[in-house]
């Protein structure tokens, strides 16, 4: 289906043209406007997203390859856009208040934001390792940069540094690992690689096998799978609040659009081994992210953790290799965008400038003063523990069942059981919230929750926060998306 | 079996009083308005009075009807559907429910009513009517049920309904505490109901033939062998001990005299507690295919009437004295079907409802009076004061002692004669129900003596007592009508007239199963016989009441041992106590709590899991040290680990 002529070679990108171009009118206006009213920026930024999204859902059920190759646009790719781009809508509407809380330079934010988002469609619309590599470092430098934004505290620069040394680190595994699978089967095409791998596999070409090792841990630590996933928590911890909320849920929906298109797809004749790798993963993410949370005191790191963990329960989707599992991954990555946003949106609302107000104790007897955002928590931590009837239920509950009817019936009782123990750390935030009492004279009773966090906030909150009731109760409409996105990809498998 | 004709407007029956307790129940308001009050009272009593007219309008249906094909069924929906075993939300309405819902909601509307007054300036008015009106619905689908699984709700639900009215001043520890002793009495009982079920269901599914429809299981019964008949009987059995109060489960219901009276008459007299009595009437076809349980269900209520009627004579309490002749009339109900005379025990259920609810009513009208005095002892020469109550209470206590023509001597009387005729019947039987019925007259008409002649033994409370509100003493005079007249639908045959009653029953529970002919003359010298022991205990309730009061006295001191024994209810409450309370509490108490539970489950399983993991967190976060030298190096080893597994 290779097509030719520009324009229509052009339409397949469409919505990272949108991005990018949005993203430079904004680095323009920053110039143009002075530092006191960034507020075209913003409606620029969000604009400019919606008409992305627009255009990724007016392409739903198109099929088609461009440049030679290195693009496709299928439903997957749309399904991982939209995910992504939702995620850059709600990530905005958190943004605007808090960015100028902290005094954040807006025109930069915006730009980065945009063209991180522009980077991530390259990833799910990737056809070429060529594209998988250009994607993740479009998306992933300027995330490096919003990382280390807030320069008041030290933590930021910090986070940011060492994000950056091990992305870069991670970077050359990555592209090192598709120069070794170049040498083996001469060709970064991902369906030539899909053709020539049962012969590079008959003759266990070390090239090979070790080029798919070093694409493994690339993408594992863009998703934050244990033992690459050490610089989660400080990245999390030190980045702007919303920075993070979109690390969480975009740079993870990202990484795993291309594990799935590259590995799970492309590499699917030796899922056999790919699948053992992927058990291990998942159960020390699920173990360890799932663990250490319990003892987290701080609520970003707290979330950090979790994150590992919810990698874990994807990846657990992921090892059966069928159908069945890369559509639980879709509807998880889905359903935990919403979760996690919602979490993060609440950390936002409750936090005060410089970032502070986030340790879980600042969070006592929220109930009393602020009962909708202590409603809003509640769902979130409910549904980031997979209780009905919220969303995060189904979500594990299709992930799991994926892996029974697969035969992995030890992967799913780990994953249970590590789910029982997330209970605490989540529910934890709720009993703090409900049932204790503001400590007298201390500083956070005083009205941290009264400060001005703008409408954005709210309507982002109860955006993610019906969502989640919504998919928990119906969540059929979900899995129809879900399973129209990997029509025609199945027969890969 | 002819075809069940459908009667879609049986579902109201039950379904009025339910949402009457809606909407008191949730309307519930805490600052009551004299509107707000009518408004609940209205509404409270209009549901079971609109279940009345239906029942009515669908007796009237029945009798239309040709006699074998009585039956009105409403299906409102299937309630389970498991391969080929449904389980419909069915109602049916055959001549043994009609006259079940009749006396529900009749006397339970007048009960309502009288509540009214009963209960006025109540702070809990409205949760008061909210559970009437629930216990009216549970006990409606208990009789209504079409099938055992809805017998088996409205069971449950009238036991739970019953919990929260024995409880209802529950700031009081001692009512709180009856009304959990009955609930838990209760629930020994139930758990047998409960295995009896589940064997019936399960020993006909064995046969294939999946089913808890009554009818069905009727036809099938055949298929049982008699000792699973036998074993489903008596467990069946044991729920109905507990239900209606027998001998050993009776202790709950002389405490469940805590809640308000008019609950006594509703629930503890005129209708939840007969359950049991229905139920083993509903059964009859299971409990006539086995000897031993019909023996079983007879004599556990010949000795149980005796047992405690005996303790009546002895208790000084209005509403005690009461309680205990319920469960004493209870065992003459189970002796009734428990010799296949079905008729006869549900004749006596409905007959015992009109005196029984009249003689509680009528006690809560003394109380009420007295300033919610109990005692006897302190009463005296109300008959002037307050002659409604009065003479309402004397035609009851005729009708329960047996004076003709007021309806208890029709209904006992049948009993008495069937006890002894019966294929299953015995002398030894009749006899202790004859022993029993003297006793009865002469607790009854002490009661009475004491409470209504003589001179008033406490000036105080004589001088504050006054007649009750006509809202009270309506219902009172309408339910003497009853107490009085109800009896003669079913005059026996042998007098020469038909007996209505037995005949409109007898499509349901079958004929008499007689035993040796008897002849007419015999049957007569019988009734002579009942009626000269009714006048004996009125005769020795006079010369002991009113003519040598130093008697009683006297009597008690000469046989100072057995006036304890019996004063103080056989200690069964005590042995009881020792027996099984103790026992339990100390081993729930010092092994199952504090060792097991506390040590074991929680500080072991629960604290552990979480020790262990709270452990496993503080090591494994050290690995987090902050460096990025650190973290390069933990991605190098998983790198290579993945390499090695690769290559390798």
């Amino acid at each position: 289906m290779g097509i030719d002529s520009l324009p229509a070679a052009l339409s397949v990108i469409r919505p990272e043209l949108i991005l990018a171009v949005t993203a430079l009118v904004c680095l323009a206006l920053d110039l143009l406007y002075k530092p006191a009213d960034k507020m075209p920026c913003w409606a620029v930024a969000f604009f400019g997203s919606l008409a992305a999204l627009a255009s990724t859902i007016a392409s739903w059920g198109t099929e088609q390859e461009a440049f030679s190759q290195l693009v496709r646009m299928d439903n997957l790719s749309n399904f991982f856009a939209v995910i992504f781009l939702m995620v850059g809508l709600i990530t905005l509407c958190l943004s605007d208040s808090y960015v100028q809380r902290e005094g954040l330079p807006a025109g930069e934010y915006y730009t980065l934001l945009l063209i991180s988002m522009t980077g991530m469609v390259f990833m799910a619309q990737a056809n070429d390792l060529m594209t998988v590599y250009l994607g993740i470092e479009i998306m992933s430098i300027p995330v490096y940069v919003l990382v280390a934004m807030m320069s008041k505290s030290p933590k930021s620069p910090e986070a940011g540094l060492k994000y950056l040394l091990l992305g870069g680190f991670a970077s050359a595994i990555l592209l090192f690992g598709i120069a070794l699978l170049y040498g083996a089967v001469g060709t970064t095409q991902l369906a030539d690689i899909l053709r020539q791998a049962p012969g590079a596999l008959k003759a266990s070409d070390p090239l090979f096998l070790a080029g798919v090792g070093l694409l493994l841990v690339g993408m594992g630590f863009k998703v934050s799978l244990v033992p690459f996933h050490m610089w989660t928590p400080d990245a999390y911890e030190g980045a702007p609040t919303s920075v993070t909320a979109f690390m969480s849920v975009a740079v993870k929906a990202a990484g795993f659009s291309v594990l799935i298109r590259v590995i799970v797809l492309s590499l699917s004749p030796m899922a056999v081994d790919w699948s053992q790798i992927f058990w291990w993963l998942a159960v020390l993410s699920m173990v360890l992210g799932n663990v250490v949370a319990l003892v987290q005191e701080n609520i970003k790191r707290m979330l950090a953790y979790s994150s590992i963990a919810h990698a874990g329960y994807v990846l657990v989707a992921l090892t059966t290799g069928t159908e069945t599992g890369i559509h639980a991954a879709l509807i998880y990555l889905f359903i935990y965008a919403l979760m996690n946003l919602g979490a993060f949106g609440v950390v936002i609302a409750v936090s005060r400038e410089g970032d502070q107000g986030v340790e879980i104790r600042d969070y006592t007897g929220m109930a009393r003063k602020r009962p909708l955002y202590a409603l809003a928590m509640a769902v979130f931590m409910f549904s980031l523990a997979g209780v009905p009837p919220t969303a995060g239920f189904i979500g594990k509950f299709y992930a799991f069942s994926a892996a029974v009817k697969a035969g992995y019936v030890w992967l799913a009782v780990i994953g249970v059981l590590m789910s029982a123990v997330s209970a605490y750390f989540y529910l934890r935030v709720l009993v703090v919230m409900y049932m204790k009492e503001p400590e007298a004279g201390a500083e956070y009773s005083a009205g941290p929750w009264g400060a001005p966090i703008g409408a954005g906030v709210s309507v982002s909150l109860w955006v993610c926060a019906l969502s989640i009731l919504f998919l928990g109760i119906w969540p059929g409409w979900l899995s129809h998306f879900a399973q129209q996105a990997l029509q025609g990809l199945t027969s890969l498998l | 079996m002819e075809e069940a004709i459908v009667f879609p407007y049986l579902r109201w029956i039950p379904l009025l009083p339910l949402i009457g307790f809606l909407i008191n129940g949730l309307g519930a308001r805490a600052d009551l308005t004299p509107a707000r009050v009518r408004r609940i009272h209205w509404i409270a009593c209009l549901a079971p009075f609109g279940s009345f007219l239906i029942s009515v309008f669908a007796f009237t249906k029945l009798l239309g009807l040709p006699a074998e094909g009585r039956l009105l069924t409403d299906t409102v929906f299937t309630w389970i559907a498991a391969g080929n075993f449904t389980a419909n939300l069915t109602f049916s309405l055959d001549p043994l429910s009609s006259v079940m819902t009749l006396v529900v909601t009749g006397v339970g509307f007048l009960i309502h009513v009288y509540s009214i007054g009963y209960m006025h300036g109540d702070g809990s008015y409205s949760r008061y009517f909210s559970y009437l009106n629930l216990f009216m619905a549970m006990m409606l689908v208990l009789v209504l049920g079409g099938n055992l699984l809805l017998l088996f709700l409205g069971w449950e639900g009238v036991g739970l309904c019953s919990y929260f009215l024995i409880g209802f001043w529950y700031e009081d520890p001692e009512k709180a505490y009856a009304g959990l002793k009955a609930f838990v009495v209760n629930r020994i009982g139930d758990f047998g109901f409960l295995l009896g079920l589940f064997l019936l269901f399960w020993s006909l599914g064995q046969k294939g033939v999946w089913t808890i429809e009554f009818g069905s299981i009727q036809e099938h019964v055949h298929l049982l062998s008699p000792a699973v008949i036998t074993a489903v009987c008596l467990l069946l059995f044991m729920g109905a001990m507990g239900k209606s109060a027998q001998i050993p489960l009776y202790v709950w219901l002389p405490d469940a005299m805590a809640g308000p009276t008019p609950v006594s008459a509703l629930i503890h007299a005129a209708t939840m507690v007969t359950a049991g009595v229905y139920m083993v009437a509903r059964m009859h076809f299971l409990f006539i295919a086995s000897d031993f349980a019909m023996h079983w269900v007879a004599w556990t209520g010949a000795i149980t009437a005796l047992f405690a009627a005996t303790i009546g004579v002895c208790q000084n309490d209005i509403k005690k004295v009461l309680a205990y002749s319920t469960v004493s009339q209870l065992g003459y109900m189970f002796v009734g079907v428990g010799v296949g005379a079905y008729a006869a025990g549900i004749f006596h259920l409905m007959t015992h409802a009109f005196f029984k609810a009249l003689l509680f009513l009528g006690a809560g009208s003394v109380m009420h009076a007295m300033g919610n005095e109990t005692d006897i002892r302190k009463m005296g020469g109300l008959r002037k004061k307050m002659p409604w109550t009065f003479w309402t209470f004397i035609v009851a206590t005729l009708a329960i002692s047996g004076f003709p023509p007021f309806s208890g001597f029709f209904s006992k009387d049948e009993i008495l004669w069937q006890s002894y005729s019966s294929h299953f019947g015995s002398t030894a039987l009749w006899a202790v129900l004859w022993i029993a019925a003297a006793v009865t007259s002469f607790y009854m008409f002490r009661l009475v003596f004491l409470t209504f002649f003589g001179e008033p033994r406490d000036a105080h409370l004589h001088e504050h007592a006054h007649e009750s509100p006509a809202v009270m003493t309506v219902p009172l005079a309408l339910l003497a009508v009853g107490a009085a007249a109800a009896g003669l639908v079913g005059i026996p045959a042998s007098w020469g007239f038909t007996n209505l009653f037995e005949h409109f029953l007898e499509p349901v529970v079958g004929g008499l199963p007689h035993g040796a002919h008897v002849s007419h003359a015999v049957e007569l010298l019988f009734v002579g016989l009942s009626i000269a022991v009714a006048f004996a205990g009125l005769f020795l309730a006079w010369w002991f009441y009113l003519r040598s009061r130093e008697l009683p006295e006297r009597l008690a001191g000469r046989y100072a041992r057995l006036y304890d024994l019996v004063y103080n209810k056989y200690y069964v409450d005590e042995l009881y106590d020792a027996l099984f309370v103790r026992p339990i509490r100390n081993l729930s108490e010092k092994f199952l709590w504090k060792i097991f539970d506390a040590g074991f489950i929680d500080n072991g399983l629960v604290n552990g899991t979480a020790r262990f993991f709270q452990r496993s967190a503080r090591s494994l976060r050290r690995i987090q040290v902050g460096d990025v030298q650190g973290y390069a190096f933990a991605m190098v080893v998983g790198m290579l680990a993945i390499i090695g597994f690769l290559l390798l």
